[in-house]
């Protein structure tokens, strides 16, 4: 186990990933976890949905993570996720699903991150049950052209493409289901081909 | 693969059962190293012998995706969020846990070997009876009131961690009848991407219970699964005082490619 080779070309063998078990609730929930800005607040809008496994039954025990750019498209670097400070945008949230397997950001439209380009939150799902992380992303619906023009989305069939896509509501909240397993199975992403 | 298995949590199979799933499969996986497949480095999620794996998994592959734009920066995290005595699981509630004081440290790498600076670190565990404080955690094995088996901090400059806590015990679980979960501590981890993001658990070393238990069996190859196995070292325990051990983790990438002037984690790339 010791070749000398610099470390910087050494490829290390990452760790595995395993379960986040049933018992994270009292370790990563956080209060206010999923007010990336207060609830209510001006501009402020709800990404909200249900996670599902692949008999259509709501999961109980998931856990979700959003990572967004803020409104004008900026990627933020602040810290204070853990302890908010009501006006500090830090573009992170983690919250629990609720018994009926419920989730509920209050947070803004991330904005594009280049002009042209599809807005959308990079999401991190756990479960019980769920062997490692998935990662996935929800984009925007309305900017048409940029959905279409979007590396991932036109890499997808129109089927699949759309359950990366939340629906607006008329309250102006986006809602957004994730399937883990089943006919509309959520497209979750791999990004380091670890197959 | 035997036949179809019913349904999760059902607690209906005996451990022979269920490590008889588990050695096929190995076998499998073994045949399929040997005709050339490459080694499998993460968990199978879809893996039948943990029961509730069955309707929660994807069926469909991943989709191999470039990461873009946010996903190849990580939030933030400083001492805003964690304080510093979060890290010590054994002075939270006034009075000494029951159990096997030990210091647990170690590194937070990325593939390039690279330390992972300033980052957050998020752990939990069973108390030395083997108990969680969760409401859900119905073991009749007694709560501590002086544990709650919850602990934070932020990696030091050279991806380091450090945490002082209490020996976990075995629990005992309903994925068949008579399993338990070797002892262990849950990870969860960030990098400097978010493609980095993880959540694992770290064990002990010669554990009893590994060739039985389906979550640690999920990862099928040998040397994959014994990158969650702590090391004892004896230069870290200290006299009369607390048993030492050293796990290191290692995220998978990074995809961004860097400049020294980032080497912190800081932002300042064409990205923006
Ligand atoms: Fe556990």
């Amino acid at each position: 186990m010791s070749t000398e080779k610099p470390v910087s070309t050494e490829k290390l063998t990452p760790t595995p990933g395993q379960t986040v078990g049933p018992f994270f609730g009292y370790a990563l929930p956080f209060e206010k976890g999923g007010e990336l800005v207060p609830a209510g607040s001006p501009n402020s809008i709800k990404l909200h949905g249900t996670v599902f496994d692949g008999n259509g039954a709501p999961i109980p025990d998931a856990l979700v993570e959003i990572w967004q750019a803020d409104s004008n498209g900026n990627i933020p670097n602040e810290t204070g996720s853990l302890v908010r400070d009501g006006y500090t945008f830090t573009g992170w949230g983690r919250t629990p699903v609720g018994n009926t397997g419920k989730y509920v950001f209050s947070t803004v439209n991330p904005g594009p991150t280049e002009p042209g380009k599809a807005p959308f939150f990079a999401v991190a799902v756990f479960a019980r049950g769920l062997m490692n992380r998935l990662f996935t992303r929800v984009y925007l619906p309305e900017d048409t052209e940029a959905l279409e023009n979007d590396a991932l989305l036109s890499s997808l069939e129109p089927a699949r493409r759309k359950t990366l896509i939340a629906e607006r509501l008329a309250d102006g909240s986006l809602h957004w289901d994730i399937r883990l397993q089943g006919e509309d199975e959520t497209v979750f992403l791999d990004f380091h081909a670890e197959g | 693969m035997g036949e179809p298995v019913k349904s999760s949590d059902a607690a209906a199979d005996n451990q022979a059962i269920v490590s008889q799933e588990i050695r096929d499969i190995e076998e499998g996986y073994r045949a399929a190293r040997a005709a050339g497949q490459p080694a499998e480095v993460q968990p199978r999620v879809d893996y039948p012998p943990y029961r509730s794996s069955i309707l929660r998994h994807p069926t469909k592959s991943l989709h191999h995706a470039d990461p873009e734009t946010i996903e190849l920066y990580s939030p933030a995290f400083g001492h805003q969020d964690v304080h510093a005595l979060e890290s010590n699981l054994t002075i939270q509630h006034g009075g000494e846990p029951l159990g096997e004081r030990m210091v647990l440290r170690g590194k937070v790498l990325d593939g390039n070997g690279r330390p992972v600076a300033g980052q957050l670190v998020e752990i939990w565990q069973a108390n030395s009876a083997g108990r969680y404080i969760h409401k859900r955690d119905q073991h009749p094995a007694p709560l501590d009131p002086h544990f709650t088996g919850v602990g934070r901090c932020i990696t030091g400059p050279d991806g380091s961690y450090e945490f002082l806590t209490i020996k976990p015990g075995a629990y005992p679980w309903k994925n068949h009848l008579n399993a338990w979960r070797p002892a262990h501590i849950h990870f969860s981890l960030f990098g400097t991407e978010f493609t980095q993001r993880i959540v694992t658990q770290m064990y002990f070393p010669g554990d009893q219970l590994f060739p039985l238990d389906p979550i640690y069996q999920s990862i099928v190859d040998q040397d994959a699964r014994e990158r969650l196995v702590a090391r004892y070292n004896h230069d870290l325990t200290s006299p009369e005082w607390a048993l030492g051990y050293e796990w290191d983790i290692v995220l998978t990438g990074p995809k961004r490619t860097w400049t020294e002037n980032e080497a912190y984690g800081e932002q300042g790339d064409d990205e923006h």
